[in-house]
């Protein structure tokens, strides 16, 4: 009987990680070269795990399917990353930053893994800076800050809009060092297809080569994965292509239990869907939000142009209902009631859009001041739509953009299968049901740097994993079921490529499990889920062979994940009877129409245990919390 | 939208391996204007898995121009004619109803075709893996703060750091060089005091590398600068120069 223990170390909460590290057991310097670890992905966590790892002197293997380690998704991520150094003089500290970080994930996450973050976030800025990270800068020569939403102090570092890419290439180069170093072995165009479990515990990984083809075994004493989130089994999303569910997904089928994978985010300002063709969504920062004013038409199927529709036949939907914040509502809210506005037919430009309008700024602060302000997000709208924002309103539409929810991990980061270690956003644990602006590079970089170096070696002196045999029977079993898998696929001779199977997916989850849900339209949508997943195994067509480079094939394998996740998406959904941070259900809402969460029956991460397809059992982890008093979120 | 669909002619290379010979392939196309490339070829795609064709193979990640994934050559240039612009952000708009476009993987000695529109950059990563990055390990690093940098200093570095490792400087150019690449990272380095330690070094090792591997040397045709997506400046080649020989005077290390 799987029973979760979550690890967490007694004491003061400022003192936990301090003791918890003392406490820990130690890998002999000598004896670190002695273990193979493997990690599964090279974003912001896996890169700088590998680093740091081998630094430490661990004989690392760092698999991605990218051509090149450089080439995760952190890569794209714009804002910045925060930290409680407290440059600003503005009163803050690790308690706040971790005060901010408990109740923007609206009470949902534990309270021992959040306060390690922003304890270390210092000095993840610290290790960046030495890495030569060009992070902005004042005139003085000292480190710039920004705000961010959901906090009262600066405590957000950038680099422009590419904090992503500066901390990844980072992370990328000690990365490379070691690989000079002989530390590091980085294995590019490798997929994830199987996580190898020998005695339970986790040991070895089975590959495809996507250059060749093949399948490959490898084995260590551990195994990581930092392999991103799930945004994209909606089909549209801001991540990007290849990123999928794959690895966290058939560890999940090996055992490891998936945590409260309703949890998802989806960003207010992306844009607007041009049509089918349409291959993903790209972001616009909220920033946008401080100047420009939302709107549709008040009436249903005006088909106007913008600026034929007088002022006193508009709504500005969010300025009344929320007339304390207006526009600036967090990003759930905003989310939601773009989505109310389209489903009562009055989205504009011929869809599911609404408008986001600068004229009152133009106004106030001139085009050119709307320009020293706002130029570069012109500018990428402008290129991107074909329209001029300075003439005619954006429009704007929401989009799933992270996923809060993931494989469940103890304090130490480890699954509940030993030896199987999660980290970065492939992890359930840090963001609750709502990750604040700024967080989710810090959370990488944490994981990566500071945490998992620890908690590894006191794992492998505990429990003391043998190296095995990558020929060994547990590989040769694995691999064959690879193996059935990939020659099923190919197998199928139907009708419908795989992106037809994979867009149908994304509208029903969109629809019934994405900015508001229902009980009733959660179980249509796993109704519809599992008769799209028999279809896809019997009408999807593919092309091509195993033994070759074979993207159609790649794409399968995902999106077959993808049709399970799904439906596990709305089931954990279904169960939450309460509304908290990114997950609405419609019959819990305030008479206002404002998220109701429900502290004393679910102040629990709901984890779920797979048993076959379509069949999990719940496990809970009670959350507690003793450091923050549980409080309601109101923005009127 | 489909109103004003446009209709294109396009070439595309077909190579199934490595060692097969390619060519190139018509197809007769109708597309959306606000489609990007890519999407164009997604949708393509489709059409040819529906058929129980063989899809172009060409590789695309982040569609936002910043992971440096995609990096097609259409009709001579590399990521398509309009400036500072990755292929991932090009859209059917800028092009013409009746168009011929010729769409080509890049082609490089040292960046081999692995098929169709897929090539091999993994000289990119061993060019870095010889020297660019600071020896400092995690956990020894002093406050943030502690060095002062100028903001000329900073901003200067993150222009040259802000290159995405997409290999058009290399496509670019006759002489298949890769200085642009290679100087915006010794470049990076070079103007932080984090970088000076290792300085010398670094730009031997990197350099040694690049040679080692196919890459050319640059004749100052500035056809990287005018083709890379993020309008990296030739002036990063021209301090790889001056590092490079200063490195020969003052490091008491030769690297050949």
């Amino acid at each position: 009987m799987l029973k979760l223990d979550s690890k967490v170390p007694e004491g003061n909460i400022a003192e936990k990680w301090t003791n918890h590290k003392f406490n820990m057991k130690l890998v002999n310097p000598a004896n670190k070269r002695k273990y193979d670890i493997i990690i599964v992905g090279t974003g912001l966590a896996g890169a700088s795990a590998a680093a740091t790892l081998g630094e430490l002197g661990y004989k690392v293997k760092a698999f991605t399917y990218h051509d090149s380690a450089r080439r995760a998704h952190s890569i794209a991520a714009q804002g910045g990353i925060n930290a409680a150094k407290n440059y600003q003089n503005d009163a803050d500290s690790v308690f706040r930053l971790f005060y901010d970080t408990v109740k923007g994930g609206d009470f949902r996450s534990r309270e021992a893994n959040v306060y390690r973050l922003a304890e270390v976030s210092n000095n993840i800025i610290d290790q960046c800076v030495a890495q030569g990270v060009p992070f902005a800068r004042e005139y003085g020569g000292t480190l710039a800050n920004r705000s961010f939403g959901g906090a009262q102090v600066s405590r957000t570092f950038y680099a422009r809009g590419e904090t992503g890419q500066q901390l990844l290439l980072g992370a990328y180069s000690s990365m490379n060092r070691q690989v000079k170093l002989g530390n590091v072995e980085i294995f590019p165009r490798q997929e994830f297809l199987d996580l190898v479990l020998v005695d339970g515990r986790a040991q070895g990984i089975i590959t495809r080569n996507l250059t060749t083809g093949e399948l490959e075994s490898h084995s260590a004493q551990a195994v990581i994965l930092a392999t991103g989130g799930y945004s994209n089994v909606f089909f549209l999303s801001t991540n990007a292509m290849n990123s999928n569910a794959t690895a966290a997904w058939r560890a999940h089928k090996k055992g490891a239990t998936f945590a409260n994978p309703c949890y998802t985010q989806i960003h207010p300002t992306c844009l607007p869907v041009h049509g089918e063709g349409q291959s993903k969504l790209v972001l616009m920062s909220e920033s946008l939000r401080n100047d420009g004013r939302i709107w549709v038409p008040k009436k249903a199927g005006d088909n106007r142009k913008p600026n034929e529709i007088p002022e006193d036949e508009r709504d500005y939907y969010l300025e009344r209902k929320y007339p304390a914040f207006g526009n600036l509502v967090p990003r759930d809210v905003a989310s939601r009631n773009a989505k109310y506005v389209c489903d009562e037919g009055r989205g504009v430009g011929g869809g599911r859009a609404v408008y986001l309008d600068f004229a009152d700024a133009f106004k106030r602060i001139g085009k050119d001041g709307v320009k020293d302000k706002y130029g570069n997000l012109f500018d990428i709208y402008a290129n991107i739509t074909g329209e001029d924002p300075y003439e005619v309103p954006m429009r704007i539409y929401p989009a799933p953009h992270y996923t809060m929810g993931g494989l469940w991990v103890d304090y130490n980061l480890m699954s509940n299968v030993p030896g199987l270690f999660v980290l970065g956003e492939a992890n359930f644990s840090d963001h609750g049901a709502n990750r604040l602006g700024a967080s989710a590079l810090m959370q990488g970089l944490s994981d990566g740097y500071f945490v998992i170096p620890y908690t590894i070696g006191n794992y492998l002196t505990t429990e003391k994993p043998e190296k095995v045999d990558p020929n060994g029977p547990e590989f040769k079993k694995a691999e064959n079921n690879v193996n059935d898998m990939v020659k099923k696929l190919l197998s199928l001779n139907g009708k419908q490529t795989v992106d037809e199977i994979h867009k149908r997916l994304g509208h029903i989850l969109i629809d019934k499990v994405g900015m508001s849900r229902s009980e009733e339209g959660l179980k249509e949508a796993i109704k519809q889920i599992r008769e799209l997943r028999e279809e896809f195994w019997t009408d999807v067509k593919l092309v091509g062979k195993a033994e070759e480079l074979n993207q159609t094939l790649e794409r399968a394998g995902r999106v077959a994940d993808f049709l399970e996740l799904g439906e596990l998406m709305a089931l954990d959904a279904l169960n939450r009877n309460e509304s908290c941070g990114g997950h609405f259900r419609e019959e819990y809402q305030t008479p206002e129409g404002e998220a109701l969460r429900r502290d004393d029956e679910y102040t629990y991460v709901a984890a779920w245990e797979f048993k076959k397809a379509g069949e999990w059992e719940l496990h809970k982890e009670e959350l507690n919390f003793e450091n923050v008093k549980l409080a309601t979120r109101s923005y009127k | 939208m489909s109103s004003d669909n446009i209709n294109l002619t396009l070439n595309v290379w077909r190579q199934k391996s490595p060692e097969s010979k390619g060519n190139f392939e018509e197809f007769k196309v109708t597309v959306s204007p606000h489609a990007s490339v890519l999407e164009l070829l997604d949708e393509l795609n489709n059409g040819l898995e529906k058929e129980g064709k063989d899809p172009i193979a060409f590789e695309s990640d982040c569609r936002e121009g910043i992971c440096g994934t995609c990096g097609l050559v259409i009709n001579g240039h590399p990521h398509g004619p309009l400036p500072k612009t990755a292929t991932c952000q090009l859209h059917m708009r800028n092009f013409k109803n009746g168009e011929t476009l010729y769409i080509e993987p890049m082609r490089a000695k040292p960046f081999p075709i692995i098929k169709d529109l897929i090539v091999d950059r993994s000289g990119f990563d061993k060019i870095q893996q010889s020297g660019a990055f600071v020896s400092f390990n995690t956990g020894s690093a002093p406050d943030a703060n502690a060095i002062p940098i100028s903001k000329d200093s900073a901003d200067a570095s993150l222009d040259a750091a802000e290159c995405i490792g997409c290999g058009a400087c290399v496509a670019a150019c006759k002489n298949s060089s890769a200085m642009l690449f290679v100087g915006a990272k010794v470049s990076q380095f070079a103007l932080l005091p984090q970088g000076q330690p290792e300085r010398y070094d670094r730009v031997q090792e990197m350099v040694t590398v690049m040679d080692d591997l196919g890459f050319g040397n640059c004749t100052n045709t500035y056809a990287c600068e005018a083709e890379c997506p993020k309008g990296i400046s030739v002036a990063n080649i021209a301090r790889l120069n001056r590092e490079y020989i200063v490195a020969k005077f003052k490091s008491n290390k030769d690297v050949d």
